[in-house]
């Protein structure tokens, strides 16, 4: 196959030669190619196929624009779909194929599609819901179902591997003064002027290389730039785009480190997504050139005038032999000569008939014309032109390759990021920058500079205008005016000749054609943001860069307007796609949230513990013996606590040092029930209400000494508890001495349960009298030592039901604690207990937790109404029996059992009357359990009315969810023991 | 993303903090009437513009604090914190 390379041009490294593959064929290119310059240069036209009609497409441009060229790259789990082969960076081994075709690019059977367009017209997927003419009239459904899975694969362009990524990814942060996207003269210049001035400059290019659209020049070198910006300590970031701007000169970069290497180090990420605050921001980001719509405007060999530039005088590609140019503006003469100097033949038709241009006479400039239909299918074979008034006098050129320039789109979408729309230019027909409050000013042609050496003063105008906001500088400074072209330029967006049956294309990617925007309008779809949903214009990876404006000229043609009048859509973050996997950096698999662990995390996995997530603790669940199950498991543990004593880490509930001189007043106001007379030396369980009057939290406080508390919260509210007491101190009680510390992370806790609880503790503690009924009764506190000097807290608190006691220690003494009193325990045949056994004793017993108190849930609804003083007032007590709250139809806390003691039920059953099965019932039930005490499924939960309403009516459980049923009696929530008589042993 | 200048801290994310309230709210004695506690805590405008609203400094120096931000832009005029004698001795301070 031939080569489109040519001698002496191109910036690329001759002797560095790199394999590549394409759809499974070898190639060869060289260091400093694209995967599109490299194709190019093999003479590979056709590198995919168009998103509805599978069309034959090419490569359109040099750059993040690209609508055609878009690749998978990479294979297995390393197939990375979408990937813009304008963009991708050849590397020795690269692997890459062509997309959304079957068997391959240049053979797709679907290219059918092409012939049956009016299935696919604007809203077809809209469409084929409602039916499609003359199948209307609700068999849409039908119809969808038979199009579905023909359309489920013809839908997205290429595939993902549905594999793991094995590839990492990081967040990275910094900070500056200043900010520089893009670098181009504009940028550059921007950055240099501000570090000569001492600010603080990161320069972002998304480019491998600095220089921006220089890059295309011939002549260009970027190395003194280059030794320039570092000179002067810039931190120049290239593969890096700024792909959003956020509040507070916040920036978004995605830096690309490894995507260029065929080999990476696997210790170094594959991107990084950094967040960057910055005090300013300059915007260079350059414009991008448009293409013009008419028949068959898509067909491979189209591409825009200034890619064909950077094919040539980057990578030494010659893109075509016989070039037609057709253009409105004076940008594309530069090109034209030197496309015919490199041995190109060019014509340019330029749809102005009164300009002058300074040329060299190598090529021929037909004025006042237009293309208006190219003939080819999979590549061009000749174009017709015409005079532009009248499209109907046929005139063909033969030619291979037609570049085409509508006009530039200053890249504005950064500064759209920040809510700012840009204003309608009729002199140079793009959308200029408008002016933001904000710190973010835009330089070069991003603001319709069409001069080098005006980039070069914006970026420098810039700057000043930092410096001055900044207070470093009082200079006046001033921006060149948009535009720069001798002539002017004459809009052009579309070409009309309907005496042909070919397609116009707006969206190259997405195959929107100029009469699918017609459709819309004659549907009524005619605002933009409509217009944009219904045809799907610009919602393709390219998000409309290059098709937009045409689009929003030909519906402000159909509305009689002007196009600022038909608006613009918004641009959103990205700029261009940023991968799912750089969103995520290093939050994955075990990382995607802290993990909490207990000081004896390890010492109860050594000792058999299974564990349990709860919030982002860790807790044991159950201690198998071999071959036990769960429920063997925790029946077992239970029914030991019940007979001898069991052990069971209880450290992450939440522990707040609460001191200070009001501290008592404190827990007097935050609690529900009279902590005012609380004795030194004694615990006591309290309820928290939130302002509204629900329940909030429950725990106990140990009072310590006189101006001293601990208080212990629930695992799941701790941290919100004490952002409470924070709030509460610092912005409603600012007149109370109380000083609140979280502890949690402080101090080791164990619950020791069971009626031998008692012997246990006296043969871990170092004097044994202090753990007596007399000297530490119910809810009495002590501070002692274990066994080896070990200070610690023991305070006579059950969850279980049982004589039991916590005990905390120093978190540094967590193991020695636990060696200890397992060792005790294990004289009396006891146990190492997990949540699964804990919560079937406090179920038993009917003690709520986190799934009772739900945050609907009031005190009288948990039946704890003794719990609520009437002697005082506290945060919630004005509240909680308002309006709905002191309804008596309320679901109140009670106990289920099973009519049929054999049968079991799940929590999350409705509970509902006999008859009456439906909806959400009359009741809920929260948690469930085996009792081991008694023999059979017990449940908590809530039923409207409560005991007295139901005491002895059969209810019915019904679990749809498990297509299951079963009749329920009301119990007591108190389910053993209702008296305590085992507490207070 | 809104950067809060915390008087102890310095500017940080507004990732450390948690957003808590309008911070222009009176909130009654706890005796008072169901009818001033229902005014305090579920009635709000809803202002376009600055409003004084409280943060919490949570993942830092764990200060409640008064921020004075635009609902529009997210721009903020003012952090100072909420505990009175905090705002002395940043006063003093400055
Ligand atoms: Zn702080």
């Amino acid at each position: 196959m031939k080569t489109r390379r040519i001698d002496n041009y191109g910036k690329i490294n001759r002797d560095k030669i790199l394999s590549f593959s394409w759809d499974k064929k070898n190639y060869k290119g060289f260091e400093g190619d694209t995967l599109a310059s490299a194709l190019l240069a093999n003479n590979i036209g056709i590198v995919g196929r168009s998103f509805k009609y599978h069309r034959p497409r090419g490569i359109f441009s040099s750059g993040v624009e690209e609508s055609g060229a878009l690749v998978t790259i990479g294979s297995k789990d390393r197939r990375d779909p979408n990937v813009r082969a304008t963009t991708q960076e050849l590397y020795n081994g690269l692997e890459a194929s062509g997309q959304n075709a079957f068997p391959n690019v240049n053979f797709d059977l679907a290219g059918i599609n092409n012939y049956l367009g009016r299935f696919f017209a604007a809203g077809f997927y809209y469409k084929t819901f409602m039916g499609i003419p003359p199948l209307e009239w609700g068999k849409g459904t039908a119809i969808w179902m038979f199009f579905e899975k023909f359309i489920r694969k013809a839908a997205g362009m290429g595939s993902a591997s549905g594999l793991p990524d094995p590839d990492t990814y990081e967040h990275a942060h910094d900070f500056c003064d200043l900010i520089v996207v893009g670098s181009g003269p504009a940028g550059v210049a921007a950055a240099i002027e501000a570090a000569e001035k001492k600010l603080d400059v990161i320069l972002v290019e998304q480019d491998s290389l600095i220089g921006g659209n220089q890059l295309a020049e011939n002549d260009f070198d970027n190395s003194q730039i280059k030794n320039q910006l570092e000179n002067l300590g810039i931190k120049i970031m290239t593969r890096t785009t700024a792909f959003g701007l956020y509040d507070n000169c916040v920036v978004g970069l995605l830096e690309r480190v490894t995507d260029h290497i065929s080999a990476p180090n696997v210790n170094i990420p594959r991107q990084r997504f950094w967040t960057i605050r910055a005090k300013h921001i300059i915007v260079g980001a350059g414009a991008i050139e448009r293409h013009i719509a008419f028949n068959n405007n898509d067909i491979p060999g189209v591409m825009t005038v200034n890619a064909s530039k950077h094919y040539l005088n980057r990578y030494g590609v010659l893109t075509g032999k016989s070039i037609v140019i057709a253009t409105n503006n004076d940008s594309v003469y530069e090109t034209a000569h030197q496309l015919s100097e490199a041995g190109a033949n060019v014509t340019v038709l330029d749809s102005r008939t009164n300009f002058e241009i300074e040329t060299n006479k190598s090529f021929e400039i037909r004025k006042g014309y237009v293309p208006y239909n190219i003939n080819g299918s999979k590549k061009i074979d000749s174009l017709d032109i015409s005079k532009s008034e009248i499209i109907n006098k046929s005139e063909t050129i033969n030619c291979d390759q037609v570049l085409l320039s509508g006009g530039w789109s200053p890249a504005v979408h950064l500064l759209s990021h920040r809510g700012v729309k840009p204003k309608w230019d009729y002199n140079n027909a793009c959308f200029l920058p408008s002016d933001t409050k904000e710190n973010i000013t835009m330089v070069g042609s991003s603001r319709g500079l069409w001069n080098k050496n005006d980039c070069i003063a914006s970026g420098i105008a810039g700057t000043t205008s930092v410096l001055n906001r900044l207070g470093i500088s009082k200079t006046n400074y001033f921006f060149p005016k948009p535009g720069g072209w001798k002539n002017p330029i004459q809009p052009l967006y579309e070409v009309k000749y309907k005496k042909s049956r070919s397609k116009s294309f707006v969206d190259y990617q997405h195959d929107v054609t100029t009469d699918d925007v017609r459709l819309a309008h004659r549907e009524g779809f005619i605002s933009v943001e409509h217009l944009k949903r219904y045809t799907t214009l610009g919602m393709a990876n390219d998000q409309g860069k290059m098709g937009n404006i045409i689009g929003l000229s030909l519906m402000a043609e159909l509305l009689n307007k002007e196009i600022p009048e038909v608006g613009t859509t918004v641009f959103r973050p990205p700029y261009t796609p940023v991968s799912i996997g750089a969103l995520s950096g290093r939050n994955v698999g075990k990382h995607f949230r802290p993990l909490r662990v207990t000081p004896m995390h390890q010492w109860n996995i050594d000792h058999g513990a299974k564990m349990i997530e709860v919030g982002l603790y860790q807790r044991p669940w159950y201690y198998p013996k071999e071959n036990e199950t769960l429920s063997d498991s925790y029946i077992r543990e239970a029914s030991t606590v019940r007979k001898t004593v069991g052990i069971c880490d209880v450290t992450s509930l939440g522990k707040i040092a609460i001191q200070g001189p009001d501290s008592t007043e404190f827990l007097n106001r935050i609690y529900s029930n009279g902590f005012s007379k609380l004795q030194v030396g004694k615990a006591r369980y309290g309820i928290m209400l939130r302002d509204d009057g629900i329940v909030m939290d429950d725990g106990t406080s140990w009072r310590l000494a006189e101006n001293e508390y601990f208080m212990t919260t629930s695992t799941g509210e701790a941290a919100k508890v004490m952002s409470w007491l924070e709030e509460l101190l610092q912005t409603r009680w600012t007149d109370l001495n109380v000083n609140v510390t979280s502890v949690s992370e402080q101090w080791a806790g164990v619950s020791v349960a069971g009626p031998k609880s008692r012997e246990v503790l006296n043969n871990c503690v170092d004097d044994s009298f202090v753990i007596t009924n007399n000297n530490l009764p119910f809810m009495g506190v002590t501070s002692t030592f274990l066994k080896g000097n070990i200070p610690c807290r023991i305070a006579r608190i059950s969850f279980s039901g049982e004589l039991a006691f916590e005990v905390y220690v120093k978190s540094d003494f967590a193991n020695t604690m636990m060696d200890l009193l397992w060792e005790n325990a294990k004289k009396y045949d006891g146990c190492l207990y997990g949540l699964e056994a804990l919560g079937a004793l406090r179920v038993e017993k009917g003690h709520v937790t986190a799934a009772e108190l739900d945050g609907r849930v009031t005190i009288d609804d948990a039946g704890l109404s003794k719990m609520a003083s009437t002697k005082k007032s506290y945060i919630g007590s004005a509240m909680r029996k308002r309006g709905v709250l002191k309804n008596n139809d309320r679901e109140i806390l009670v106990g289920f059992f099973p009519v049929k003691l054999k049968e079991t039920f799940n929590a999350g059953t409705i509970v509902c009357e006999k008859n009456n099965i439906k909806g959400q019932g009359i009741g809920r039930i929260t948690s469930v359990t085996y009792s081991p005490e008694l023999g059979h499924w017990i449940g908590l939960g809530f039923v409207k009315g409560g005991l007295d309403k139901w005491k002895d009516t059969n209810l019915v459980g019904a679990d749809p969810v498990r297509n299951k049923q079963i009749n329920l009696k009301v119990v007591s929530p108190h389910m053993i023991d209702p008296k305590g008589e085992r507490m207070y042993a | 993303m809104i950067r809060i200048n915390c008087p102890y801290c310095g500017e940080r994310d507004h990732s450390e903090f948690s957003y808590g309230g309008d911070a222009t709210i009176n909130y009654p004695s706890l005796d008072a009437s169901e009818k001033d506690w229902t005014e305090a805590i579920f009635f709000r405008k809803n202002i376009k513009g600055f409003q004084f609203e409280t943060w919490h400094h949570s993942n830092g120096c764990r200060m409640w604090l008064v921020v004075e931000r635009s609902t529009v832009t997210h721009e903020i005029k003012s952090v100072k914190p909420c505990h009175p004698d905090l705002q002395k001795v940043v006063e003093n301070n400055k």
